[in-house]
């Protein structure tokens, strides 16, 4: 599904990613571990696709689109979803509105009819048992006033409701206390699915005790420095991350 | 003065005074001659007039316009798109100026209602103008408008009268053989306790570069309550200046929804005098000039006794080569003790080439009084339009929606629900094509 080959990438001015190669399959789910500023925010927001990173080299595709070329509302109708690090406040802007708003201009640029609002209501009501969000969140403007985990949550929420092929969650579990973190997890796990891949971005192995991956890769400077199964992201809660610091870039992952 | 525009007006002057309604009456002749006359010597604000310094009238000292259009009454107007929602009371609409009895509904008034052509009045019974026609004029728009507008709105509301259906007052500009200037005038004036909503509405019948003035004196005694709402759409090429003056008695409210989005160049100056204890205005608005519009907005707020409010909350929206002026004058005069006003203005830049200047200016004279004013210009928030574009909202869409968004809350208080919901509406439809044609 998605082949990341060799990407470079420079964010103002500084080379963050420098030959990044990593392949998912349908149904995958992979995590990306490292340390703090080895990249892993710059993967997600280039696979969806800001502006002001500059990819300098190498190519992605997604089922054989190059994916660059897109611009990130083609992203999402391709069926790229990045659930926030920081989900942005949109003061003014109904939660609703704004999902349904979204969902439409997906559908209208796949060629699918758009829903009207009373089978987006049905929709919503059935990924509401996916991840519960109060009706008040719903009604309230896009974040605002939202506490971090009900932000997360309504990333999840926005997630099950536009049913991506490719999820990149962007250390979704950064700020959730284990309560928060299993919700948000649940819901992960109930939208997994034989045509959907996730890449769980994260700096703990915690996640992953909720967040089973089937593989687990360490991004380190820039380059994916190992990559193996569930039980590397365990040997790196052992040894931390200057076990792999050294390392050279692993060969392309499964 | 010798310019075109100067030279114009003094021949039209000549030729139509005679023949305006009201005219032989002594005084009102002499008032509109001493008006004429004041225009002539001073002409045009020029650029150093700093009431003007951000609205240059340079183009329009070059225009020689003819006065009025003596076809208005066969103009063609779709009398169904005037139709707004929540607004079903009486209605009086002006086709270049002249009032069209045809497209307007002032029959089977409300009971506390008078409603009728300035005109008729002007030709029954000037005396009872005499306070409207006959005071000085501010500047150069006020005299011309003094001079030669024959036709408008007489509106009065009887002591205590609560009229529950807004009136709708309706402007249009319509193309005529040339390009052409009309003048009229609305006089409002609210009785004690009384109670009334009115909808001012400006829109295009074609396409044209007319000059319209607009001056409306209004006047509130005793807590009397008055909601008074615009929506300006005129034609692409109009230029259209207007004055709405409110003067407000004891306990009386005026609460203001302004929606400025047509117009080649629109400049409303909005006074209000605050002349009776507790006395409270509210304005709100939003301006939103593309293309190469020039939309200004002027208010001049004064407290004039204790306890008066006022709280003023506009957002301007500039995109293409628009440029946006809002200009905010609050005086809290001496003897105004226990005053409160606010004032915020924030404003948007969705292009390079767009221009606002916000303006506030705060005079304070009197003692125990509360203040404040914020104004900022800024851009689209860059990570939230990433946000919305991520979740598939195409530029266009999230751009229109973020910024629909920062206007909303200068409408949110507006009472009139379908009403509100349209001028959002007409927002909303307006934004995306707010960069306009620039290169023309």
């Amino acid at each position: 599904m998605l082949i990341i080959d060799n990407l470079h990438v420079r964010v103002a001015g500084k080379d963050i990613l420098k030959g990044l190669t990593l392949s998912v399959k349908a149904g995958e789910v992979h995590a990306v571990m490292g340390p703090n500023g080895a990249g892993k925010s710059t993967l997600g927001h280039v696979l969806a696709g800001r502006d002001d990173y500059e990819v300098t080299a190498g190519t992605v595709t997604c089922d054989g689109v190059n994916l660059l070329a897109l611009a990130p509302e083609e992203r999402a109708a391709a069926g790229v979803f990045l659930a926030f690090q920081y989900p942005v406040e949109i003061p003014g802007v109904n939660n609703t509105y704004f999902l349904r708003a979204a969902l439409n201009a997906q559908r209208k640029r796949r060629g699918e009819p758009e829903l009207d609002s009373m089978q987006f209501l049905k929709l919503v009501r059935e990924r509401l048992k996916v991840m519960q969000l109060s009706p008040d969140l719903l009604s309230r403007a896009v974040n605002e006033g939202f506490s971090g985990g009900e932000k997360k949550r309504n990333e999840i929420f926005q997630m099950a409701v536009l049913e991506p092929k490719l999820a990149i969650l962007d250390e979704t579990d950064s700020g959730l206390d284990i309560d928060a973190l299993k919700q948000v997890a649940d819901g992960v796990n109930a939208l997994r699915a034989a045509d959907r891949a996730f890449i769980v971005v994260t700096h703990y192995q915690r996640l992953l005790d909720y967040i089973v991956p089937d593989f687990v890769h360490v991004l380190a400077d820039g380059r994916i420095v190992e990559s193996g199964d569930r039980t590397l992201a365990l040997k790196l809660e052992e040894h931390g991350y200057a076990w792999v610091a050294g390392r050279q870039p692993a060969a392309s992952a499964a | 003065m010798s310019n075109a525009f100067a030279v114009a007006v003094g021949e039209a002057a000549a030729a139509t005074l005679p023949r305006l309604p009201g005219a032989g009456v002594a005084w009102l002749d002499a008032a509109r001659r001493a008006h004429l006359a004041a225009f002539l010597r001073d002409g045009l604000p020029a650029a150093r007039n700093e009431a003007w310094k951000y609205t240059s009238l340079r183009a329009l000292e070059q225009r020689a316009l003819a006065l009025g259009d003596a076809d208005a009454a066969a103009r063609a107007v779709d009398a169904q798109a005037l139709a707004l929602p929540g607004v079903n009371g009486p209605r009086m609409v002006f086709v270049n100026g002249a009032f069209r009895a045809d497209l307007s509904y002032i029959d089977d008034l409300p009971e506390g209602l008078e409603l009728q052509p300035l005109a008729s009045v002007l030709a029954r019974d000037a005396e009872s103008l005499r306070g409207v026609f006959g005071a000085t004029a501010t500047d150069a728009f006020d005299r011309l408008n003094a001079t030669l507008a024959g036709d408008g709105v007489l509106l009065r509301v009887a002591t205590g009268a609560r009229i529950a259906a807004p009136v709708h007052l309706v402007y249009l500009g319509a193309p005529a053989v040339a390009d052409l200037a009309w003048h009229a005038r609305a006089v409002i004036e609210l009785g004690a306790d009384a109670e009334l909503a009115v909808v001012e509405q400006h829109g295009g019948a074609g396409p044209h570069a007319h000059l319209g003035t607009l001056v409306s004196d209004i006047r509130l005694q005793h807590g009397a309550h008055l909601q008074w709402n615009v929506l300006q759409e005129a034609d692409t090429g109009a230029t259209l200046i207007r004055r709405s003056a409110f003067r407000l008695a004891a306990d009386a409210v005026v609460t203001l929804h302004a929606l400025e989005l047509g117009g080649a160049l629109v400049r409303h100056a909005i006074t209000a005098a605050l002349e009776g204890d507790r006395a409270c205005f509210v304005s709100r608005g939003v301006f939103a000039p593309g293309g190469r519009q020039h939309l200004e907005t002027r208010l001049d707020i004064r407290h004039r006794r204790r306890d008066t409010a006022s709280d003023a909350l506009w957002r301007g929206v500039a995109d293409g080569r628009g440029r946006g002026v809002l200009h905010g004058a609050i005086t809290i005069e001496a003897g105004a003790d226990g005053a409160a006003a606010q004032l915020g203005n924030k404003n948007l830049l969705l292009s390079a080439h767009a221009e606002i200047d916000t303006q506030p200016v705060l005079e304070i004279h009197a003692d125990e009084v509360k203040a404040s004013h914020g104004a900022t210009v800024g851009q689209l928030d860059e990570r939230a339009l990433f946000y919305l574009r991520s979740r598939g909202l195409p530029l266009e869409q999230a751009r229109a929606l973020l910024t629909s968004a920062f206007c909303r809350v200068a409408l949110d208080g507006l009472d009139n629900a379908p009403l509100r919901e349209h001028l959002a509406a007409r927002l909303a439809q307006h934004l995306p094509r707010l960069a306009g044609d620039v290169e023309a």
